[in-house]
């Protein structure tokens, strides 16, 4: 397979004045280009460091991360390849919807009238044009995530680092905005790589769900995800017959290593 | 929503009746204790030499604005405050900054700014009309020291509290920890900036009046001090009337400007 990203034998560990807590283990996996993969796992197993890991905000102790054709988080011309979406939205209240998604482009020094255009096209696309000169305040859970994303995306980035990014809405909204996201990224042809503890939401969503053990975080086991075609957003496979066969297995992954 | 119910209607009522009663008993508080302070002066049940009454109050300074002499101390008191409250606000800010960009001096400095905000600021002001001079210098000075350190204090500590997810994503964007600062940290901390102006502009006040005490030639507080040496009742009472009114209005004067940013 054509690995976009590989990491080999990387491990990190936390240090504090109490000691050291080793967070991951000799962790090697590889995504393809264009495919989307998500990493389940207790809590506190190290799946935000691993993300941190992977977008160079912080170094792994040992081993390596590479990024193929892409750039790495800062190089020489400042582009970020990685885009990150965190847990919550972030969206700062002091600044419009609109300018809110113009950040990472403002930081960037891009703002040139052809990128304002493609981020206009995605509010237009994404049903938050009308909203654009709002406050994030008035904007619903779900269009929020929608606005975040949208500014992860002005920076047209290679790969997409998803750390929960739907655990703080509601449960019915939750959905939604998976549906919504799953296929936005699908459509923009990103690779995606989706931290998340719940599984059926990982299964609905990836390519492949990698399982992580209990701290030290090591991988225990990659299982490929395939539904039929028809089956083809993430509401409608979470109704396929495989759908459960795929969530048993994975649990049982989960206890086993648990 | 062009119809309101009978419930909310009578809930506005209600509201509406406390808003007015709560103002009517403010005012006429005021009312007593002035009617009681007039009249015990008066009566002669307290000595009206000593304690003034409203009505001299009101005369003396009638007459200090007709012949000027009020607008004078008025004015020298509030120019030394807002220049005092501009330099604190302006200062506290940059320094807060400062540290915040490096962490290893703000550190080392933090035991000094501590003792520094804890030192009694009036035990200062003899040392700095020796330093400086019986002048307006002295008095800006004094007032600065009041309420700088706690300012950078106060305003530094805010900077480290802001969410370090809002941190990360600066950073997960490609930017610097300038761009952390001025696109997160600055505006992120504006109601805060704005909550230590308001407690800034009381405490140069304060700093203001303690400078000229002790070296002014005019000011309120130079008039507190001369009425008090020449027994000048009258005089002070009215001073510190005039005092109480400025620090309320140099108050609502931030009020207003927390409405619009904050």
């Amino acid at each position: 397979m054509d690995a976009m990203l590989s990491l080999s034998h990387v491990s990190f560990s936390y240090h504090t004045l109490g000691g050291e807590t080793l967070a991951l283990y000799d962790i090697s996996f590889s995504v393809g280009f264009g495919e989307f993969a998500a990493i389940v796992g207790p809590s506190g197993c190290g799946k935000s460091t691993l993300l941190s890991l992977i977008c160079g905000l912080i170094r792994p102790e040992s081993g390596q991360i590479i990024m193929a054709g892409a750039r790495k988080n800062q190089t020489d011309d400042g582009s970020p390849g990685i885009g990150y979406m965190l847990q919550r939205d972030h969206l700062f209240e002091w600044r419009t919807v609109y300018d809110n998604v113009l950040l990472g482009l403002e930081i960037q020094k891009k703002l040139t009238p052809e990128k304002r255009r493609r981020v206009e096209e995605m509010l237009d696309t994404y049903g938050l044009s009308a909203f654009a000169g709002m406050k994030p305040s008035a904007l619903s859970g779900g269009m929020k995530q929608r606005a975040a994303l949208i500014r992860t995306l002005a920076l047209d980035p290679e790969l997409l680092l998803l750390d929960e990014p739907f655990s703080a809405l509601d449960y019915q909204t939750r959905l939604e905005v998976a549906d919504d996201i799953g296929m936005i990224i699908r459509r923009e042809g990103k690779t995606a790589i989706l931290v998340t503890h719940d599984l059926s939401e990982a299964i609905s969503m990836a390519d492949r769900v990698i399982v992580l053990s209990r701290r030290p975080g090591q991988v225990k086991s990659i299982i490929p995800i395939s539904f039929p075609a028809e089956y083809d957003t993430p509401l409608k496979k979470r109704n396929a017959e495989q759908f459960s066969h795929y969530f048993n297995l994975i649990w049982k992954e989960l206890k086993q290593y648990g | 929503m062009d119809k309101i119910s009978a419930a909310q209607q009578k809930f506005l009522r209600d509201r509406n009746f406390h808003r007015k009663k709560i103002l009517l008993l403010r005012f006429l508080l005021l009312v007593c204790l002035l009617a009681v302070w007039e009249i015990a002066s008066r009566t002669g049940f307290i000595n009206s030499f000593i304690f003034s009454s409203p009505s001299r109050i009101i005369l003396t300074a009638w007459q200090m604005m007709a012949d000027g002499s009020l607008w004078l101390h008025l004015g020298v008191t509030l120019g030394e405050t807002l220049v005092s409250f501009l330099a604190v606000t302006l200062f506290g800010l940059m320094t807060a900054v400062f540290l915040w960009l490096f962490p290893s001096v703000s550190e080392v400095l933090e035991p000094y700014l501590v003792m520094l905000n804890s030192l009694p600021k009036s035990a200062l002001a003899p040392l700095l009309i020796v330093w400086l001079g019986n002048n307006v210098r002295t008095v800006i000075v004094a007032a600065v020291s009041v309420a700088v350190f706690g300012s950078i204090i106060t305003l530094h500590t805010g900077f480290r509290e802001i969410d370090s997810d809002k941190v990360k994503l600066i950073y997960s964007l490609g930017g610097t920890k300038k761009d952390v600062m001025f696109k997160v940290i600055v505006p992120g901390s504006v109601p805060m900036i704005i909550s230590n102006m308001k407690v800034n502009v009381g405490l140069c006040l304060v700093g203001v009046i303690i400078g000229e005490f002790l070296s002014a030639k005019a000011g309120l507080g130079y008039l507190i001090i001369y009425s008090s040496q020449t027994f000048r009742m009258d005089w002070m009472l009215m001073s510190i009337v005039i005092l109480c009114l400025l620090s309320t209005v140099l108050y609502q004067g931030i009020r207003v400007l927390e409405k619009k940013f904050g």
